[in-house]
Order: C-alpha cells, then structure tokens, then sequence
C-alpha cells in the first residue's frame, strides 16, 4: 500500500485509505453502529423528583445535552434509548419504570441519577415505600452520584455512557456477545 | 382582619372552654374532640370570622397521644388560626369537617391511612394512596414496623 496515506479519526471508528480523488474507508460494521448509536441517543421525559429539575436543566440551553446528541427527549418509551432515572423509586412507582423498560426497544441504555436512583439514598433507613435502588427493578448502565448530582455530574454521565456503548461493554451488548 | 388578640377574645365568647397557644405567627387553639365538628361550622359561616378556606390537615403522633391539626384561612378577612385536637392513640376518633370545608374529605382520607384516626360521619373513608393491603397499618404512626420493606437504623 506503498503511496497511500493512512489517517485514524479520533472521534470515528476505523482507517481512511486515501486514495486519488477520494478514499476508502476501513472499519468494522459493529463499531459504526456503536458509533452510531452513542451519538444519537434519545432519552424518555422520565422524572420521579428533585432531580428531574436538574435533568431540565442540562436539557435547556445552559447545559445543554444536545451537544453530545441527547437532544431529543422523547415521552414515549417506544422511540427512547435512554432512561434517566431522575428520582426517587418508591414501590407503587416499581411496576410503572419496569413496564416503561420493558417497553423500549433494543437497544436501550439506564442511567441512575442520584443518590435514590442509586440506593435509596436519603431514605435507605426507616421507611416502607422506597424502593432501595432503581437497580432491584431494571439493570442500570451508569450511576451518577449526588444529591442531586451536578449538571456537570449528568453530562460526564451520558459522555460516560457514550463511551460505554462505542467500546461494546453496555450490558446489553455483553449480553449479545458483540463487544470488542 | 382580626388580629390573634382579637381573635382570641372572640373564640373565647364562642367555646369557653377553649385553651391557646401563643408566640407564632398564628393563634393556636385547642378543642376538645367532641365540640369541633359544630365548632368548624361556626368558624366557616360566622360573618366575624368567615374561615372559608382549610388549607392544611394533618394528624401528628406523639406517642402518648395524637394531635389533629387544622389550619384556616380566611380569604374574606386574610386572617389565619391553628385548631388543635388530642386524640386517644389507642382509639383517635374525631368528626369529619368534609361537609365544612369539602377539601377535608381526601385530607381525611390521608389521615386515616397514615395514622389510622376514624372520621366519624366520613362519606368514603378509605384508603388514599397505599395499595391495597395496608388498611390498619399506618405508616406514619412512629410505632410502625414493616419487617418486609423497612431496612431499622
């Protein structure tokens, strides 16, 4: 392949074999996809409590979520990839965010936002009505932590989540028996 | 507007057997249990004070006891006053106020869930917002032990 050049993008999966007047691309069919998906990730209008507010947040213009390709918050389970659990779980809610989940199409991808996603958080300890992490319900991606995280917090979480599903390790994709 | 001095004249002439709370923002009043459904409609339709409007219900355990709260407001006048109530924790019963002020009725329902308080004369007192299956058990009473959902600190 003598007098070729052959660039690696950093953002893409893949070679460029330059050739005169164009160029050949090399690369695998699952990276693309994986590249793919990560940047165009929808997540479901899915909020339980305080942290939803912060959830609008990194979704309005100061944060902003559709940088990275999240910006098209959807209220149907059915057309969402992503589901933020931004709030408290408590047991009447568990049956609702599970049949939510089981309504999304593969492949789907769950953040835990906050310190009640997570475990329960400030309501670990003597109470009857909280479900003691999302993760007893539905199988969780990423955790963020906080109470409730910073916006900042969220956005590391879905670049978290981007770079989860472009190197194949999502639960999902293990579970397919696809990753790199 | 009357102010709690004022107002703590006037229910003085009305239940003389009243005792007050003072030193907050808003006049406390204890009844006896008994008098209140009577006493909540003379408060409402009284042209002095024309409490028309109930704005929070609630019930507080003290272990020794439980306490009903009632706030009212008085959108004609924007005077505000605490009714208080002790009830026996072993047998809470109170009249209800839903035909007074119509708000109480899911107020009351609440009520009777969380801390098990029976309001006589309730035209549906059921539970609120537990699922079936925790009629008498009451969360909010501070006794309450739930082996199957609850982690003790």
């Amino acid at each position: 392949m003598t007098g070729h050049q052959h660039t690696a993008k950093k953002d893409f999966p893949g070679v460029i074999h330059e050739t005169p007047g164009g160029g050949i691309v090399l690369s695998k069919l699952d990276d693309v996809i994986n590249w793919a998906r990560s940047n165009s990730l929808w997540p479901l209008t899915f909020a339980t409590s305080c942290c939803g507010i912060e959830m609008m947040a990194v979704a309005s213009a100061k944060y902003d979520f559709s940088r990275f390709g999240f910006e098209v918050a959807r209220a149907s389970p059915r057309q969402a990839d992503v589901i933020i659990i931004a709030g408290t779980i408590v047991n009447k809610m568990g049956p609702v965010l599970k049949r939510l989940y089981d309504q999304m199409a593969d492949p789907k991808y769950v953040i835990a936002m906050g310190a009640c996603a997570i475990s329960g958080g400030p309501f670990f300890y003597n109470t009857y009505s909280v479900v003691k992490g999302a993760d007893h319900i539905i199988p969780v991606d990423v955790y963020v932590a906080g109470c409730p995280p910073r916006p900042e917090a969220l956005l590391h979480a879905l670049i978290s989540l981007q770079e989860k599903i472009k190197a194949g390790m999502t639960r999902e994709q293990i579970k397919a028996g696809n990753e790199k | 507007m009357m102010t709690n001095e004022e107002l703590k004249t006037r229910i003085t002439e009305l239940i003389p057997g009243a005792t007050f709370e003072e030193g907050g923002e808003w006049l406390n009043i204890h009844v006896e249990a008994g008098s209140w459904p009577d006493l909540a409609k003379q408060l409402r339709d009284n042209p002095a004070y024309r409490f028309d409007y109930l704005f929070c219900l609630t019930c507080v355990d003290w272990k020794t006891h439980l306490t009903m709260v009632y706030h009212l407001t008085s959108t004609e006048f924007r005077h505000t006053i605490v009714v208080k109530s002790k009830l026996d924790s072993g047998k809470p019963e109170i009249g209800t106020v839903s035909n007074v002020w119509k708000t109480a009725e899911f107020h009351e329902r609440e009520v009777y869930e969380m801390f098990g308080v029976n309001f006589l004369n309730h035209p549906d007192l059921r539970l609120l917002i537990l699922p079936d299956g925790w009629e008498g058990k009451n969360p909010m009473r501070k006794d309450f032990e739930d082996p199957v959902n609850m982690i003790k600190l």
